[in-house]
């Protein structure tokens, strides 16, 4: 973990709720696509947690994907460059790559997409073919299928109104594939229940809860696994599904 | 130069600043930012008898310049505490440490504080009947002057260690209760714990909290927290640990006006890890500010 300054680059909305933000500094603690941040936002006594989508070790900058939902994330939707931000960095433990297979599934809902994009490139790069498919409620909620097409990645989309892709869950689209090596997921806890049930395979998921450090030490957001309790912070987000107690 | 060092009950500490109970685990999540060896010393995660997995999430909840957490004393319990954390810490932290001791009946007190007095690394047993989060424990033994004196007396007669007891400001009178410690033999009073405070969310029109409540506490509560602290200090003649909503070298100093001879440092370490280590580094600075050449002769200096 890392505590530094980081200087906003660019901040536009991707959709009605969805914001992409561009910052440059130090990202060497980050060292796991699945990875969070952990942001101080001025007027507002905890920081908020918000997962890596993609950083760039070499030209040292970072990229967030985050919704709006309340007033904290609200304000930082608000924030134009070059405003300098606090940012904790390096937290969560990640994906492990290393059981992906040579085909493996990255299931995304709604806000939970973001981790899988640098995923989704580390897997290329490894040779790896990942399935990508990715949750939305109606077509003008859609962000970054068109990214992950442009990695390489085989992109699925389902809708819940049926506006673009498959009519209904990320799930009616994963009962329909059959050849796949794992799964990599992350989104709302139904979706990942869902998901666990129905896959054929073992995978990871990664986890939400409402975080009072993001770095392990409040036991604010522990949960009980079939290992003991873990702190989704520090332990997670990302759990194998054979751990997961629902 | 300046002098920092304060004695707590023939403890010498570096300097005031110590970290508060279940703001800081075991210790070694920070020993991976910076040398936990500055700080005057920590009270570490109330230990239990037995191991606890504490409340259901949410347990935590923003506030405007403060947090609610209803952890419920998660901890793996006594033994464990003995055999796994406090070797790791031994690693990590070399000064006499505070064990922060919580329990759910005066045998179960006892019990932990008898075990945790023979840790050669314990220097302090700081002993919790104020958590606001666990039910038939905790807060109810520091809600009456009388069941206070009991614990104190039970802890204080398997222990050769000093004895200091966490208040609770969810009370009438904190000064009473105070006052009932000392005379059962407290070598000290470590105050407040958290303020019991609540949040509901609008969306769902329901509390925030999965277990409704929790103990409100950050920079919200230090004006609470100082008058208290100045309460107590006036009333008792044993030692007092300032604790409630410090974030500054400033904050150190007004707690230590109030009465306090050591100042513990809580939600503020869950924002910025490295809140001590910056309070720490600045304490002389602010000191000279205000012309303050040793903290001794500040400590209840606020009392006319």
């Amino acid at each position: 973990m890392k505590q530094s300054i980081f200087t906003i680059q660019s901040n536009e909305k991707l959709t009605d709720t969805v914001c992409k933000m561009v910052l440059a500094g130090d990202v060497s603690a980050i060292t796991a696509p699945g990875q969070f941040v952990n942001i101080k936002i001025k007027g507002f006594f905890l920081r908020r947690p918000i997962s890596v989508c993609d950083y760039d070790e070499t030209a040292q900058t970072l990229t967030l994907l985050y919704k709006i939902v309340g007033k904290g994330t609200e304000a930082l939707s608000n924030m134009k460059p070059p405003h300098k931000l606090d940012i904790l960095t390096g937290l969560g433990n990640g994906y492990d790559t290393a059981l992906s297979g040579e085909k493996p599934l990255l299931i995304g809902g709604g806000v939970g997409i973001p981790p899988l994009y640098r995923l989704a490139k580390n897997l290329i790069a490894g040779g790896k073919q990942p399935i990508v498919i990715l949750g939305f409620n109606t077509k003008s909620e859609i962000f970054y299928a068109e990214e992950f097409e442009k990695l390489g990645a085989e992109v699925h989309i389902a809708t819940a109104d049926g506006s673009l892709g498959t009519k209904g869950f990320v799930t009616d689209v994963l009962k329909a594939l059959t050849d796949y090596t794992y799964f990599y997921t992350c989104g709302p806890e139904p979706m990942l229940k869902a998901i666990s049930d129905c896959a054929v395979t073992e995978g990871q998921l990664s986890f939400e809860e409402r975080m009072g450090c993001g770095f392990g030490a409040c036991m604010g957001c522990s949960c009980q696994t079939k290992y003991g309790s873990k702190r989704i912070c520090k332990d997670g987000p990302v759990l194998k599904k054979e751990e997961i107690i629902w | 130069m300046v002098n920092t060092k304060v004695t707590l009950s023939g403890i010498t500490l570096d300097n005031p600043v110590i970290p508060a109970s279940g703001t800081f685990g075991y210790g070694y999540e920070f020993a991976e930012l910076y040398d936990i060896n500055i700080l005057g010393s920590f009270s570490f995660k109330g230990t239990t008898k037995e191991p606890r997995f504490g409340n259901p999430t949410p347990r935590i909840a923003e506030c405007p310049s403060g947090m609610i957490n209803s952890v419920g004393l998660q901890n793996p319990g006594v033994e464990k505490v003995i055999t796994e954390e406090l070797p790791k810490l031994a690693k990590c932290f070399h000064k006499p440490v505070i064990a922060n001791i919580s329990g759910f009946s005066v045998e179960e007190y006892a019990y932990t504080c008898e075990k945790l007095d023979k840790a050669p690394q314990v220097g302090i047993l700081e002993v919790n009947v104020s958590c606001p989060n666990v039910h038939h424990g905790g807060m109810s033994f520091g809600t009456s002057p009388e069941a206070a004196a009991e614990i104190t007396k039970a802890v204080k007669a398997v222990t050769s260690k000093p004895v200091y007891i966490k208040l609770s400001p969810n009370v009438t009178d904190i000064v009473s209760i105070a006052k009932a410690c000392e005379d059962a033999g407290a070598d000290g009073i470590s105050l407040i714990n958290t303020l019991m405070g609540m949040r509901i969310d609008l969306k769902t029109k329901k509390p925030v909290i999965a277990n409704k409540m929790g103990g409100f506490s950050g920079s919200a509560i230090f004006p609470v927290a100082l008058r208290m602290v100045y309460q107590v200090a006036e009333a008792v003649t044993v030692p007092v640990m300032g604790i409630g909503g410090v974030s500054s070298a400033e904050d150190v100093l007004e707690m230590m006006l109030a009465g306090a001879t050591a100042v513990q440092v809580g939600a503020a370490n869950l924002v910025d890890p490295f809140i001590c280590k910056k309070i720490i580094e600045d304490l002389p600075r602010v000191m000279e500010k205000y012309h303050i050449k040793d903290l001794n002769d500040i400590i209840g200096g606020a009392h006319i």
